[in-house]
């Protein structure tokens, strides 16, 4: 019995190892795309964090000559100030084309109003539903802001009264997130990307063993053999999974390479995504192999063709992405209840791992343990619809 | 020994099978002959256990399909319609890989493996991948696949079809090699000549029936026709379907 189940086994193994194209799909394009994507969207949001207030923003100015002083406030805000001469209605274009970000128009007038102590009107184009050029355009409206303030308070203060008495209210902001904390979607991320490469690395051999070895006619002579059922889809899932943890694994070395080279802890993560949290979270993962191989054997095994198979199964590498989705939009919390909820609780428990917080024992023993045991009901499954006669098609 | 006894299969509304009897002997090749969608397929689906009869009974060397059909199993070598190989094995692995299902391993399974190789002239390309192989290639490696573990009954569904002069003629030798070692073989086919030609039994099945059955003399005999081939359009009421 069981040496019949080996027999399935070595060969679904070894039969897809011979398939160069889903071994490449499989074995490399999987668990290469989600770390490199990840490492990469890591980058763009460290680029952003450090460029932000530091890097030099270009700002067209109109009539820099009537307001000298606060185009030298500018510059040494880190403005790059490009001087030309344009009316509204140019600047308008100007901006609206996308040629330039952000327009400051300084009318003649301004130096007039500023000296008799009026509100002295400048101009400030830019566009709203552009949002590249979003944060470039907050920067100069602080700058204009900060260099309106500082001059407001000197006017008091050449008056005799202390600027304090303009800030009736001062608020101190005392914001509870964490550098960490906001780093949840990311993380919600890496999870899925764990998941989707697991599941690549075991979908073609899914879709083969079922649909495919229906397909080719090799099916019926198989059922032909003195070989029980159990014994042929269990084998054949065993393969998937086995194949599933392979690229889980090499997916946990691609992300442990990668992620040596992204500055983690400026996001608030832990750096050391080194061997100790890899191994913990191949071990978190083992059992979803299973479930994931016996998910897609099932969904396969109703499915009439190699192509309708492929069409289905593109479906369920979604369905664990709904879990995570609606834990991160709700800012969901590890809890007991959760952890029996598969790809959520390895989620909730990889992003805990990955925030050097401190995971419950339990938690890991009852997402082990759930995910397993589903696993095994939806293989216990598997080998029901494989006893259909409508299985032959 | 094959005995087949008041079998019925529907599919739907379609009536595959009614009341189909017969039996074929061990020692002898038996020919299934019939048109397309006659049922040949569905009673050999029986006989190898891939679908169960609505009503009747069907056993194999005394075993009943049903009730029996892992012990059944054992008993048979099946070569069914369209001899799906695994593409990216190679053909003496797709024959160990069904020789190692039945049990068999080690040098036993080389030498079983190498002597069909040997027999039925697959040396040419035993060890290259089943990818791209002709039809007539795939179905040596199928009967081969079929005979691995020395099966007291072969069961074959429409095995000539598409091949090549040659290919039928070792196939044919194939049978008879195999009749010679007392082996109860069954094979469907729509082709009058060929079952002429092989059968030492003859079933003639059409729409689900079983038309007639005997040896060719005794077919001969009961139609009052001189050639088979018109035995067979007298009991059928026309050619039509066979070749």
């Amino acid at each position: 019995m069981t040496r019949r189940l080996g027999v399935v086994f070595r060969k679904e193994i070894l039969d897809n190892f011979r398939d160069r194209r889903s071994l490449t799909s499989a074995m490399l394009f999987g668990p290469l795309f989600g770390p490199v994507l990840f490492a990469v969207m890591i980058s763009f949001a460290l680029d952003r964090v450090v460029s932000s207030e530091d890097a030099h923003i270009r700002v067209v100015v109109s009539g820099g000559q009537h307001a000298p002083k606060l185009i030298e406030h500018l510059r040494r805000a880190n403005a790059d100030i490009v001087p030309m001469a344009v009316a509204l209605k140019e600047a308008r274009e100007m901006v609206a084309a996308g040629r330039e970000d952000v327009i400051l128009l300084i009318p003649e007038t301004f130096g007039e109003a500023f000296r008799a102590g009026r509100p002295a009107v400048l101009q400030l184009v830019s566009d709203s539903a552009n949002s590249a050029a979003e944060e470039g355009v907050r920067r100069v409206r602080m700058m204009l802001g900060a260099y309106a303030g500082g001059i407001g308070a000197m006017r008091l203060q050449a008056r005799g009264v202390s600027a304090a008495v303009t800030i009736p209210i001062a608020i101190d902001d005392v914001d509870v997130s964490t550098p960490a904390a906001r780093s949840v979607l990311l993380l919600g991320m890496m999870t899925y990307f764990i998941i989707f490469s697991m599941l690549m690395g075991g979908l073609y051999l899914a879709i083969d063993s079922t649909a495919g070895e229906r397909e080719r006619g090799s099916l019926e002579p198989l059922l032909t053999l003195p070989v029980s059922r159990a014994d042929l889809i269990v084998g054949k899932i065993l393969a998937t999974a086995a194949y599933m943890v392979t690229a889980l694994a090499v997916t946990l070395i691609v992300f442990a390479v990668v992620l040596t080279r992204v500055p983690l802890e400026d996001l608030g993560m832990t750096s050391n995504f080194g061997p100790a949290t890899a191994v913990r979270i191949f071990v978190l993962m083992l059992p979803f192999s299973l479930l994931g191989a016996a998910l897609m054997t099932c969904v396969a095994s109703f499915t009439r063709s190699y192509k309708e198979a492929q069409t289905y199964l593109t479906v369920v590498l979604l369905v664990p992405t709904l879990p995570i989705l609606f834990a991160a939009l709700n800012a969901m919390r590890p809890s007991t209840g959760l952890m029996l909820v598969p790809s959520l609780s390895q989620h909730l428990v990889i992003t805990g791992l990955m925030k050097a917080e401190s995971v419950p024992v339990s938690y890991l023993l009852i997402s082990f343990t759930s995910t397993l045991v589903l696993g095994l009901l939806l293989t216990g499954l598997a080998t029901r619809l494989y006893r259909r006669e409508s299985l032959l098609g | 020994m094959i005995e087949v006894h008041d079998l019925s299969k529907r599919f739907g509304r379609v009536r595959a099978l009614e009341n189909v009897s017969f039996s074929c002997p061990d020692g002898k090749i038996t020919g299934l002959l019939g048109p397309n969608g006659a049922g040949k397929s569905t009673a050999l689906r029986i006989l190898y256990t891939v679908i169960r009869a609505d009503s009747g009974t069907a056993s194999v060397d005394k075993l009943d399909v049903q009730k029996d059909s892992l012990r059944v199993r054992e008993k048979i070598g099946v070569l069914s319609d369209g001899a799906g190989l695994y593409p990216n094995l190679s053909a003496r692995e797709n024959v160990e890989y069904f020789g190692r299902l039945h049990g068999l391993r080690g040098r036993d399974l080389v030498a079983r493996v190498d002597e069909l190789v040997d027999v039925l002239g697959m040396s040419e390309f035993a060890d290259r991948r089943a990818k791209g192989f002709s039809h007539g290639q795939r179905t040596r490696v199928a009967l081969a696949r079929a005979l691995v573990h020395r099966p007291p009954n072969l069961l074959l569904d429409e095995p000539s079809n598409g091949l090549d002069v040659m290919a039928t003629r070792s196939l044919r030798d194939m049978l008879r090699r195999v009749r010679a070692m007392g082996v109860c073989v069954l094979f469907s086919s729509h082709v009058m000549q060929e079952v002429a030609a092989l059968c030492d039994e003859i079933v003639i099945i059409d729409k689900g029936h079983v038309a007639a059955c005997g040896s060719p003399d005794g077919l001969r005999a009961a139609s009052g026709k001189d050639s088979l081939e018109d035995a067979f359009v007298s009991v059928l009421g026309s050619g039509d379907g066979l070749a």
